[in-house]
Order: C-alpha cells, then sequence, then structure tokens
C-alpha cells in the first residue's frame, strides 16, 4: 500500500514536470558566423608556435596594425625570451638581442631627460614596453571614429573563437554585404564579427609585406602568420607550461600507481 | 568515538612533553581514530579538499606577493605574474583552477553526504560546519574572481553587489556600504581583496571545527549504520591515509589536465579584457560553480523574490537534518527517496545549465518553438525546493525502507556494503 503511494507520487512529479513544460519561444542571438576550425600547429598537448611564421607575423604586425593597435602586455625584450619569436642561444640576456634591439630602435619612447628632467623622447631600448599609440582612450575614439583599437597582445584568449575566429575574420570576413543589409556609417561589412558590423576597414590586401624569407604574401598567409604572433602574444608560457605538464603526468601515473600498489598491499587481509 | 588513548611514550623526552602538552599522543590518536572499515572512495573527498584549500592557501599567498589591487594596475599584475614572474606561469593558472577544482570537490563531498545521510543524529552539527564552510568559500570564490579585474570580474561583482540593493529600506545605502561608493571601483577593489586574503582563514578555523565534530561523532558510511564493535573499524592510519593518498593522487591527474592543458577552459574569454565600467558585456556569466543559483535568481521576474529564492536555496541545506525525517541514514536502504535525490541531482545540472545560457533561448525544442531556458530553470527550481519541502519530510513518514544489516562487519562479508 505504502509502495504504491511513494510509487505515485514518483509518477505524479514527473507528470508535473511535464505539465511544466508548455510555454517559451526563442529569439536568436545576433552572432557572426561560425568561423572554420583551422590547424594551428599550437594546438594539442604537445602543440609548438612555428618561429618563422611568428616573425613573419610579426612583420605583418608592425607594417600593418601596428599604426592603430598596440600590444600592451609585451616589452620589446619578451620578442626575445626564450620560447619567443626571435629568441637566439647565443643571446641568453633577451636585453642583449641584436634582432630584438634593432626593433626596439625603431620606436620612439617618451622619457625624461636625466638631467634637466625636460620630457624628451628617445629611441627605444629592449626594456621597454611596446609604447602607447593614443594618449588616452577618448584620443583613440576621436581619431578612429568612434571605436578604440583593440590592444592586440591579449585578443586571442579575450576572443571566445581564439584563432580561429580571429583567422576567418581577417582572411575570409571582408566580403561584400548581402543584398538589404544596411552597413552603418563608418563600418564595414564582416562575415564573423558578432552583428557583422566592424568599424576596422580590411587591413590586409595581396602583397601588404614584403616577406623576407621569399614566402608569398596573400591575405590568407598574412593573416595566418599574424594570428600565429599574436596567439604567442597572449600565451607565451604555453610550450614550456605543456612541456612541464608532460614531465607533471609522467610523474603522477608512477606516483598514483604506486600509491594504489601501497594502497592494495595495506588492505590485503581486510575484506571490505 | 575515540575511545582510550593508544598512545605509550616511549622515551624520557616524550614522556617529559607528553604530561606538559600531550601533543604527540594526540597525533597519535588522531592518526589511529577509528574508522568504518567499509568507507568508499566517496569518503576520500574530505582528503582532497583539505589539498584543495592548502594548495589555494599556498599559491595565493605567492600570488599575493605579486599582485597589486588597484583599478589600474590590478589586471596587468596579474598578466605580470603571468608572463614575467618566475614561475607565475604556473602558479597563477593553479590559483584559478584550483577554485574550480576545490568547488568540483565540495560539491562531491556535499552529494554524499546527503546521499549516505551524513546530516542525520548526531552529525546536525558536522553538517551546519560543513555548510557555513560552503558559504564562506562561495564569499571566498566571487571576491577572487574579482581580483582579476577583467570584464567578468567587473561586471559580475557589479551584477552580485546589486543583490543586497535590492533588499528593501536598507539595500541602497548597503551597497553602497559594501561597495565603498556608489559603484564598483577602486574601494570595492581593496576591501574585497582584504577579505579575500581574510577568509581562507576562516575557512580553515572552520575546517578545524568541522574535523574535531568528526572525530567526536565518528564517520558516517555507506550503509549508515554505527559501528558496535572493534571488528568493525579500522584505524584511519594506514587504512584510509593509503586510500585517500590513492584518491588524492587520482583528483591530482585531473588538476594536472586543467592546469597545463586547460588553463581558460574553466574560464570565461571576457575576462582577459580589461575591466571597462562603459562598456557591459554582451552576457554576464558567472563561474560554473555558482551557475545553479544564478539560474534560481533569473528564475522568477521579481529581483528581490529572485535574490530572496537564491539565498532560500543556501539556507535550506542548514535545516536538511531537520527536514529529512527519515530512521534510516542511508539512500542505499530507501529505494524511491533515492530516486528523488537522483533526480535532485538532475536538478542541480539542469539548472547549472540554465545559468549559462540566456533565458529566452530555446532549451528543448518542441515543434515551433519549445521549452525556453527561463521555464526550464522555473521547472528545476520548483524541484530544487521541492525536494527539501515536502519529497524528504513525507517520504520519511511514508517509505517503507529496505532492511539495514545488522553490523557493519555482517554486511561486508555478505558483500552488501
Amino acid at each position: 500500500m505504502l509502495k504504491m503511494f511513494t510509487k505515485t507520487i514518483a509518477i505524479a512529479s514527473v507528470v508535473m514536470f511535464s505539465l511544466f513544460i508548455s510555454a517559451g519561444l526563442a529569439s536568436a542571438a545576433a552572432a557572426g558566423a561560425k568561423p572554420d576550425k583551422q590547424k594551428w600547429g599550437f594546438k594539442g598537448p604537445f602543440g609548438t608556435y612555428d618561429r618563422p611564421a611568428m616573425q613573419r607575423g610579426y612583420q605583418v604586425y608592425r607594417e600593418v596594425c601596428s599604426s592603430c593597435h598596440m600590444l600592451e602586455q609585451l616589452s620589446f625584450h619578451h620578442l626575445a625570451d626564450k620560447g619567443a619569436p626571435f629568441y637566439d642561444a647565443d643571446f641568453p640576456n633577451p636585453n642583449d638581442n641584436p634582432v630584438v634591439k634593432a626593433f626596439a630602435k625603431d620606436w620612439e619612447i617618451e622619457d625624461v631627460d636625466q638631467d634637466s628632467g625636460d620630457p624628451i623622447t628617445r629611441p627605444g631600448v629592449p626594456a621597454d614596453g611596446f609604447p602607447h599609440i593614443y594618449p588616452n582612450a577618448i584620443a583613440a575614439a576621436a581619431v578612429n571614429g568612434g571605436a578604440i583599437p583593440r590592444d592586440l597582445s591579449l585578443i586571442i584568449p579575450a576572443r571566445g573563437g581564439g584563432a580561429d575566429y580571429l583567422y576567418a575574420l581577417l582572411a575570409k570576413g571582408y566580403v561584400d554585404a548581402p543584398d538589404g543589409f544596411v552597413v552603418g556609417d563608418g563600418t564595414n561589412y564582416n562575415t564573423y564579427f558578432p552583428g557583422n558590423q566592424i568599424a576596422m576597414a580590411q587591413p590586409m590586401f595581396e602583397g601588404g609585406v614584403e616577406y623576407s624569407d621569399g614566402t608569398k604574401a596573400s591575405v590568407e598567409q598574412m593573416s595566418k602568420d599574424l594570428v600565429e604572433f599574436l596567439a604567442w602574444a597572449g600565451d607565451p608560457k604555453m610550450e614550456v607550461r605543456k612541456k612541464t605538464g608532460f614531465g607533471a603526468f609522467l610523474f603522477l601515473f608512477i606516483f598514483v600507481l604506486l600509491l594504489f600498489m601501497t594502497y592494495k598491499e595495506v588492505w590485503r587481509n581486510v575484506k571490505h | 568515538m575515540s575511545g582510550p588513548s593508544t598512545y605509550e611514550p616511549k622515551y624520557a623526552a616524550e614522556r617529559w612533553l607528553d604530561k606538559r602538552l600531550p601533543i604527540v599522543r594526540f597525533g597519535v590518536d588522531f592518526m589511529a581514530f577509528p574508522s568504518p572499515r567499509n568507507l568508499n572512495y566517496w569518503y576520500a573527498f574530505g582528503g582532497i579538499l583539505t589539498l584543495c584549500l592548502m594548495s589555494q592557501i599556498i599559491t595565493g599567498i605567492i600570488l599575493a606577493m605579486h599582485y597589486t589591487p588597484d583599478v589600474n594596475l590590478a589586471f596587468d599584475s596579474v598578466q605580470r605574474i603571468r608572463r614575467d614572474v618566475q614561475f607565475g606561469w604556473l602558479i597563477q593558472p593553479m590559483h584559478a583552477v584550483g577554485a574550480s577544482m576545490f568547488f568540483l570537490a565540495v560539491y562531491v563531498h556535499m552529494f554524499r553526504g546527503m546521499y549516505y545521510g551524513s546530516y542525520k543524529n548526531p552529525r546536525e552539527l558536522l553538517w551546519i560546519i560543513g555548510c557555513l564552510i560552503y558559504l564562506v568559500m562561495m564569499a571566498t570564490g566571487f571576491l577572487g574572481y574579482t581580483l582579476p579585474w577583467g570584464q567578468m570580474s567587473f561586471w559580475g561583482a557589479t551584477v552580485i553587489t546589486g543583490f543586497f540593493g535590492a533588499i528593501p529600506v536598507v539595500g541602497e545605502s548597503l551597497q553602497q556600504w559594501l561597495l565603498g561608493g556608489y559603484s564598483v571601483g577602486n574601494p570595492t577593489l581593496q576591501r574585497f581583496f582584504s577579505l579575500h586574503y581574510l577568509l581562507p582563514f576562516v575557512i580553515v578555523a572552520l575546517v578545524a571545527l568541522h574535523v574535531w565534530a568528526v572525530h567526536h561523532v565518528g564517520q558516517n558510511n555507506p550503509i549508515g549504520i554505527d559501528p558496535k564493535t572493534k571488528e568493525d573499524t579500522l584505524p584511519f592510519h594506514p587504512f584510509y591515509t593509503m586510500k585517500d593518498a590513492f584518491a588524492i593522487g587520482v583528483f591530482m591527474m585531473i588538476f594536472a589536465l586543467f592546469v597545463f592543458y586547460l588553463p581558460d577552459a574553466l574560464g570565461h574569454a571576457d575576462n582577459y579584457q580589461k575591466a571597462d565600467p562603459l562598456k557591459t558585456p554582451p552576457e554576464i556569466v558567472p563561474e560554473w560553480y555558482f551557475l545553479p543559483f544564478y539560474a534560481i535568481l533569473r528564475a522568477v521576474p521579481d529581483k528581490l523574490l529572485g535574490v530572496i529564492l537564491m539565498f532560500a536555496a543556501i539556507a535550506i541545506l542548514f535545516i536538511l537534518p531537520w527536514l529529512d525525517t527519515a530512521k534510516v541514514r542511508s539512500m542505499r536502504f530507501r529505494p524511491v527517496t533515492r530516486w528523488f535525490f537522483i533526480i535532485f541531482i538532475l536538478a542541480g545540472f539542469i539548472l547549472g545549465w540554465c545559468g549559462a545560457r540566456a533565458p529566452d533561448d530555446v532549451a528543448i525544442p518542441i515543434g515551433e518553438g519549445g521549452l525556453t531556458f527561463k521555464w526550464l530553470s522555473r521547472i528545476a527550481t520548483f524541484y530544487y525546493f521541492a525536494y527539501f519541502i515536502p519529497i524528504l519530510p513525507i517520504m520519511g513518514w511514508i517509505e517503507k525502507t529496505k532492511p539495514v544489516p545488522d553490523s557493519i562487519t555482517k554486511a561486508v562479508l555478505s558483500g552488501d556494503a
């Protein structure tokens, strides 16, 4: 009798559950198109960055992006750290790396004259951070039609779609707007940008840079190289982290196996 | 429960110490604590949680050496830790992932307690102290998530402190008092950092009480009957130290998988953007371990009612020992309530799913439209509370339980434990 009653309660709750299933309609969110998955060497448990691609990517950043976008979290010497695009084993101290020294010299850095205290500008050194491009956010918005160019050092981790998204946006996203789609003033149509209207005009064009290693500078190639560089900029310790992780797992497997054997040995004569 | 002390000092120095401060005796008796012989792996989560707490405190202390609680510097200082501080790339993800692992373990630990009736007489206080730990953990987790000062940090803090603004009459002034201003800003960040450093030590104190309580009343076990003879128990060391150590090792592998290979999987991409008070993110989502409560909050249209329901969802846990009227502890012997419990866990997962999605999106398509997440969360919220009242008290009165074994040893030998 009681059992029947409890069963009835159980069934009743299931019925109530399904009774609630009645209302509600949905609205689709205005998201950009889903980017295709690309093959990236830095994905996966043993992934590493492609050094020549990163170096080309830096060139793209310098020649195409750096007039508007900064690398807020990077200093020049980071480019010569172990695992970085321009690492050179001959220069264990990244500040001595001649390639990076030359890059830094290319930028004007605001400083204070050590004798007079007057504001001056001087050529950069590897210890300097990548300089700010605009004096403040208002100035950045003012010269860019109201949109503030994003910091690129964290652009890949800061976007849900990551590398695939950025590649798709740069290499494939700039197409003609479909019929009937009104593109707002100062914006450009992009398939992959949420809302499809992006303030940034198409940045990459065939042959936009001249690669010194002879690689053909197609839009796809430049985008791919830039993403490789920015992936590193967003997560520069990824290689050492994955390598350490492999060692950690090797250790843990053996350690856990030994713990398991000890546990079984201790409990050998105890039924439980 | 712990019985007479078995410690005998062997050396003169030990005898001298034992007479004045029996700290060695305390340690020896602690390790010899008689534990039921049928504890399964679900009982290893106490040890796992100890590891989590220690890991969080150690990594947290190191992070605090490099972190700067200032709205202009906080975000960059976390990046400095990840990029430039020696082993910062390891310590920062250990702390961030560690918070998720801590909550994962605490949820398993709580569900374990609920399934085996570990909150029942005489363990009510043990359960309540545990609930207090969980509450302080949630506060600590929330405060900590604010510190990196990303977009989700800022807007999460704005939303959650906004709950207090929903309280009638005093709400607004209370909210301003908590924030140290009219909105989340530098005073908020600095006090959150201070409290985030304080609360873990409150947790340590509560854990000490929790462990004291469990040593006083003894551990519950999967069949939920008290040990009657010496045969029913085993000394904690070496039997459970080794079993726990193995379980902790397996847990560390899951932990390591996230730290080394998926450090961002449990976070939100928007938190890699600096907090911007002028730019609301398209969706504000809390950390995964708060999602079920977030879904309860959003299930009702009225803000105050939502806040009350959300806090009630936690408060009801404190009175669980008196809501469950059953004489039998373990769900193993409660054939029907067992299913209600399984549905309860399912409702928890559904609430978590709802909390992560937009309320008006369709969760289960039916014909043209379908069941939206809002309605799904309403159903799950309804069941969440219905499980405590009236299902548990009524089932305790009417359910015909299965026969409970006479002793732990008998159950073990017949293979039922």
